[in-house]
C-alpha cells in the first residue's frame, strides 16, 4: 500500500458542492401567477433586497445533525439520573426553574410561529431554508424544554409547580412578563416582532445571557441537566442570528426603513433588557447557592455578553448604515443593573409576592449577603434587612411578607410596557393612552406604549404596529380580592386542596407548609386603580413619595 | 449581619420526604385523549396559551385590528372545542428529527449506492428526460405545499393544530430539496442533463399549468384548515399520490431506474402520517356536537374548489404516461385508484366527493 492510496479514494462520489446545493434548493420558489399569496401579516417595513443566507445547510444535513444533538442530550439526561443528580442538587435552584421553563416553552413556539411571517416577507427564496431549519429548531426547544420540565417533575423532592406549568404560566403575577416577551414576538408588525425583537435582539444578544450564563450557573448548583438542554439549544442559536442578521442587511437597504429600525432597535433592546436581566438575573444571582467570590456576578456577566459582545460589535456597527443608534439606551440599562440595582428589586419583588407564585423561594442568608456586598458595593445597606424579615416570615404563623407592614415595604406599581414593575422607583413615569393613566417604569418604557406602539411614528403612518392590550396590570385581576381566594383561583393549592404550592421556603416537612388559612384575611389591590381613584393633587403627592422610595425596618 | 440559617436539605431527589403533592408527578392541567397522558400530550398540551387556557390577562399585545396573537376566525371552521385535538402522529421534536434523520439517511444511501454501481448510467434515455422535466418540475409542487404549511403553523388555536401543521411542513420541504439533490447528483452522471428544465417545465409546460394553478390556490388562500384541508384530503390523493405512486413508483424501475422509487417512497409514509393526523382533526370539526353541520358545509365548499383545480392538475398531468419507453401503468388506473383514496377518506369524514 503506497501512502498515498488512501480509502476515500476509492469510495468518493463526485458530489455538489455546498454552496451549489444551497443555490439549487433556493430556486425552489417561483413568483406565483394564477393566484398571489396574501400579506396576512403586514408590516411597514419595505423590503426589495432578497436577503442571503449566511448558512448554506440544507435539511439533509441539518437533520441528521439535530438528531445527534438530541442522543447527546438525551443521553445526558439519562446518565444524570444514574448518577443521582437530584441527590446533589441545590432545591433552591431547582425551584426557579418551575417559573423559567414555564415561561420558555412558549416563546420558543412563538419563534417558530414567526418565521411564517418573516417567510412570506422575505423576497426570494435564498433564506427560506435557514426559516424553515429555524422553524423547526424552536419546534424543537419548545418540545425539548417541555420535556427537560416533565423530567424534573418527576424526579425532583418537590414536583408541585411543575404539576400545573403551562396553566400557572397564564395566569402568575411573575411569568406575565414571560408572556410579553412571547407575544412579542407574534404579534403586531411583522418585521418589528420576528425579526428586530426576535431575531436581531433576543437571539443575538440576550440568549447568551438566557442560555449561556445561566446554565453555568445551573451547574455549580449540582443541575447538569439544564446546561446539557440549553447549551444544545443555544448551538442552534447562531442560524438563528445568521437569519436575523440578513434580513437586517436587506432592510438596511431601504433608506425609509432607519426611522422604523432607529425605533424598533430601541424598543426591542430596551424591553428585552427590562424582561431578561429581570428573569434571568434574578434566577443567576438569587437561585444560586454558590458564593464563589471568583465567579462573575450577573452585571460582569451582562457586561461581556451585552455590552462587549453585542452593544460594541452589532449595534455599533449599524451606523454606518445610516441608523441611529442610542448609546445612552446601553448606558441606561448597565447603570440600571450596577448603580440602581435593577436586578436585587426584582428579586425583592418576586419573593414579596411569594404567596401568588408558584415555586419556592428561599430566604438569602449570611453566606449570601457576603457575596452579594462583595459583587455589589451597597448591596447589604439597601437588602440585607429584607432579607431577614423574609426570612423571619417565612414560618407560618407570621403575617405573610406580601401584607406584613412591619417590613417597610412598598407594593410596586406594574410598568404598562414591560409588564416589570416599576422597582427602580426613581424613575417611575405616567402617561394616558386612550383617556386611561398608566405607569411605566422608565421613559423608554413609556415611550415604547404611548410612542412606539402608536398607527404614526414622528410623523409617519405606522399601520401594521401592534397595540398593548388585555387586562395588563396583573393586580387589577384580583382588586379588591381576598388573598386566599385569588390563590385558589389562580390554581395555585396543592391537591389536598389546602396547602399552597408556593412557600416562602425550603423546608420539606408536612408541618412547615403553609395553606390557605395562614394567608387569608388579606385584601389585593390594585396599585393602578388605587392610583387613578385618587385626585390629581393626591396622584401627586403619592408619586413623590414613590420616587421618593422606601426603607426596610430593621428586622430584630 | 445575621439571618436564621434554614434547615439544610439533605436530598433533592424525588422520595426523600413526604408532603402535600410530594408524589404530585404528573402534569395536571389538562385532560388526556386515552388513560394515561402520552409524552406527545406532555410536550404539546397548552404550550400555545389562549383565553380560554389559561390567559388570566387575555392577549396583551394585540394587531393594530384589535386581535391578539391567536383567533378562532383565523378559519371558517367553528367548534366547540378547538383544544380536542391530538395528533396521531405523536410527534414531537426527538420522534421529528429521528424519523427526519433516518430518511435522509436512506435517501443517501440509496442515492450513493446506485451511483456507486453507475445505474444512473442505465437508466432508459425516455425516462430521463421524464425526471428531469416531470420530476424536476414536481419538486415545485413539493415546495409549494411545505411553504403553504409553513405558513398556516402560525394560525392555528392550538398548539396541537399547529405543531401537526408544522411537522406536516418540514416534511414537505426535506422532500422538495430531496428531489432537488438527487436530480442534481445523478444529473452529474448522465450527460447533456439539464438540470434547470424542471423548472421551466413547472412555470411554462402546459401539462403542469394545472397542477401549479391548484398548487398556487392553496398558497393563496387566507385560511390555515382551508390549506391543511386542500394539501392533506384533496391534493395528495387526487395528484400527489396520483404522480408519486401511481407514476413514478411504478414506472421507474421498468425503465431501469431503482433509484427514484424509495426517494419517492418516503414521501408516501409522509403522507399516511399527515393524512391521519388531517383525518382526525377533520372528523373532530365534522363531527363537532354543535358546529358540525356548518363546518361539513364548509367543507363541502372546499371540496367544491379545490377537486376541480385537482382534477384539472390530474388531468394535464395525463400525457406524462405516455413518454416512458416502458409503460407498465395506464394514467386511467392510476387515477381510479386516487378517486377511489379520496372516496375513501371523505367516506371517513362523512363528506361526498364532488361530480366532475
Amino acid at each position: 500500500m503506497t501512502s498515498t492510496l488512501t480509502l476515500n479514494k476509492i469510495t468518493a462520489q463526485k458530489g455538489i458542492s455546498v454552496a451549489d446545493a444551497a443555490k439549487k434548493i433556493a430556486d425552489l420558489g417561483w413568483n406565483p401567477s394564477y393566484v398571489q399569496e396574501a400579506m396576512t401579516f403586514p408590516t411597514d417595513y419595505k423590503i426589495t433586497k432578497a436577503p442571503k443566507d449566511p448558512m448554506k445547510q440544507v435539511l439533509r444535513s441539518y437533520f441528521p445533525m439535530q438528531e445527534e444533538k438530541d442522543n447527546r442530550v438525551y443521553g445526558a439526561l439519562d446518565a444524570a439520573l444514574r448518577g443521582d443528580m437530584f441527590r446533589n442538587v441545590e432545591p433552591r435552584w431547582v425551584e426557579w426553574m418551575k417559573l423559567f421553563l414555564a415561561i420558555i416553552p412558549f416563546p420558543e413556539i412563538s419563534a417558530a410561529r414567526s418565521m411564517a411571517m418573516v417567510g412570506r416577507l422575505a423576497p426570494g427564496e435564498d433564506l427560506r431554508t435557514g426559516f424553515t431549519m429555524q422553524m423547526v429548531d424552536e419546534f424543537r426547544h419548545s418540545t425539548i424544554q417541555m420535556n427537560l420540565k416533565k423530567w424534573y417533575m418527576e424526579n425532583y423532592i418537590d414536583p408541585a409547580g411543575f404539576d400545573i406549568t403551562e396553566e400557572a404560566f397564564g395566569k402568575c403575577y411573575a411569568t406575565t412578563i414571560g408572556r410579553q416577551f412571547g407575544e412579542g414576538f407574534i404579534t403586531g408588525d411583522a418585521i418589528t416582532s420576528a425579526n428586530v425583537y426576535l431575531t436581531v435582539v433576543a437571539e443575538t444578544a440576550f440568549t447568551n445571557t438566557l442560555f449561556v450564563a445561566m446554565p453555568s450557573e445551573a451547574a455549580r448548583n449540582g443541575d447538569y441537566a439544564l446546561p446539557t438542554v440549553f447549551l444544545s439549544v443555544q448551538s442552534d442559536e447562531s442560524r438563528h442570528v445568521g437569519n436575523g442578521h440578513s434580513m437586517l442587511m436587506s432592510m438596511l437597504k431601504e433608506p425609509e426603513n432607519h426611522l422604523l429600525l432607529e425605533r424598533d432597535m430601541r424598543y426591542a433592546f430596551w424591553q428585552n433588557h427590562a424582561i431578561v436581566d429581570a428573569a434571568i438575573g434574578t434566577f443567576i444571582e438569587y437561585g444560586t447557592t454558590n458564593r464563589d467570590k471568583n465567579k462573575e456576578s450577573y452585571a460582569e456577566m451582562w457586561h461581556r455578553w451585552i455590552f462587549e459582545d453585542y452593544y460594541r460589535t452589532y449595534m455599533l456597527p449599524l451606523e454606518k448604515y445610516g441608523i441611529k443608534i442610542h448609546h445612552d439606551d446601553v448606558q441606561a440599562a448597565w447603570k440600571r443593573i450596577t448603580e440602581k440595582h435593577y436586578v436585587h428589586k426584582i428579586a425583592q419583588f418576586f419573593s414579596v409576592g411569594w404567596p401568588v407564585n408558584f415555586w419556592r423561594i428561599e430566604a438569602q442568608t449570611d453566606k449570601d449577603f457576603e457575596w452579594f456586598e462583595h459583587k455589589y458595593p451597597g448591596w447589604y445597606a439597601q437588602f440585607g434587612e429584607y432579607w431577614k424579615w423574609y426570612d423571619k416570615l417565612s414560618h407560618r404563623g407570621q403575617t405573610n411578607m406580601l401584607f406584613n407592614p412591619d417590613t417597610g415595604y412598598v407594593y410596586p406599581h406594574r410598568c404598562w410596557s414591560s409588564m416589570v414593575p416599576c422597582v427602580v422607583r426613581e424613575d417611575i413615569v405616567t402617561d394616558t393612552i386612550d383617556g386611561k393613566l398608566h405607569t411605566f417604569a422608565h421613559e423608554l418604557d413609556r415611550w415604547t406604549a404611548v410612542e412606539a406602539f402608536a398607527s404614526e411614528y414622528q410623523g409617519r403612518p405606522t399601520p401594521a404596529m401592534g397595540r398593548f392590550s388585555g387586562r395588563r396590570e396583573w393586580e387589577s385581576c384580583y382588586h379588591d380580592w381576598d388573598l386566599a381566594d385569588a390563590i385558589q383561583d389562580l390554581g395555585f393549592v396543592r391537591t389536598d386542596g389546602k396547602t399552597l404550592v408556593p412557600q416562602p421556603h425550603l423546608r420539606f416537612e408536612e408541618k412547615e407548609m403553609w395553606t390557605l388559612d395562614d394567608v387569608r384575611g388579606h385584601t389585593i389591590k390594585s396599585p393602578l386603580i388605587t392610583l387613578r381613584e385618587m385626585s390629581p393633587e393626591q396622584r401627586e403627592t403619592h408619586l413623590a413619595a414613590y420616587r421618593a422610595g422606601f426603607t426596610i425596618n430593621p428586622c430584630n | 449581619m445575621t439571618a436564621t440559617q434554614t434547615a439544610p436539605v439533605k436530598s433533592g431527589a424525588a422520595g426523600s420526604a413526604v408532603f402535600a403533592d410530594s408524589d404530585s408527578r404528573k402534569y395536571r392541567y389538562f385532560e388526556p385523549r386515552g388513560k394515561r397522558a402520552t409524552h406527545y400530550e406532555d410536550v404539546t398540551v397548552d404550550v400555545q396559551p389562549d383565553p380560554e387556557r389559561y390567559l388570566l390577562q387575555d392577549w396583551i399585545i394585540s394587531f393594530p385590528n384589535g386581535r391578539g396573537a391567536y383567533s378562532k376566525d383565523n378559519t371558517a371552521a367553528l367548534s366547540s372545542n378547538w383544544h380536542l385535538f391530538r395528533a396521531p402522529d405523536q410527534e414531537w421534536e426527538r420522534t421529528h428529527y429521528q424519523r427526519q434523520s433516518k430518511i435522509e439517511a436512506m435517501v443517501q444511501a440509496v442515492i450513493a449506492n446506485g451511483r456507486k454501481s453507475g445505474a444512473p448510467l442505465h437508466f432508459d434515455k425516455a425516462w430521463v428526460k421524464v425526471l428531469q422535466n416531470h420530476l424536476g418540475a414536481w419538486k415545485h409542487a413539493e415546495f409549494g405545499l411545505g411553504t403553504s404549511l409553513m405558513q398556516a403553523q402560525r394560525y392555528g388555536y392550538t398548539q396541537m393544530i399547529n405543531n401537526a401543521t408544522l411537522t406536516n411542513s418540514s416534511y414537505k420541504l426535506r422532500l422538495a430539496q430531496d428531489i432537488t439533490l438527487y436530480l442534481a447528483e445523478i444529473g452529474m452522471d448522465i450527460g447533456a442533463f439539464d438540470d434547470e428544465a424542471g423548472k421551466r417545465t413547472w412555470l411554462e409546460d402546459v401539462n403542469w399549468q394545472g397542477t401549479r394553478e391548484a398548487v398556487e390556490s392553496i398558497m393563496g388562500s387566507e385560511d390555515y384548515l382551508e390549506q391543511y384541508f386542500a394539501i392533506n384530503i384533496v391534493f395528495e390523493p387526487l395528484v400527489g399520490e396520483l404522480f408519486r405512486s401511481g407514476f413514478l413508483m411504478q414506472v421507474a424501475s421498468p425503465n431501469g431506474d431503482f433509484i427514484t422509487p424509495p426517494v419517492i417512497s418516503a414521501a408516501e409514509a409522509d403522507y399516511e402520517r399527515n393524512l391521519a393526523n388531517a383525518i382526525d382533526l377533520f372528523h373532530l370539526l365534522a363531527h363537532d356536537p354543535e358546529h358540525g353541520a356548518h363546518n361539513k358545509r364548509l367543507f363541502q365548499s372546499w371540496l367544491h374548489k379545490h377537486v376541480a383545480l385537482a382534477n384539472k392538475a390530474s388531468a394535464g398531468l395525463q400525457p406524462i404516461w405516455s413518454q416512458p419507453h416502458s409503460k407498465p401503468v395506464q394514467y386511467s388506473d392510476a387515477r381510479a385508484q386516487s378517486v377511489e383514496r379520496i372516496g375513501k377518506i371523505l367516506g371517513e369524514l362523512g363528506l361526498d366527493l364532488p361530480k366532475e
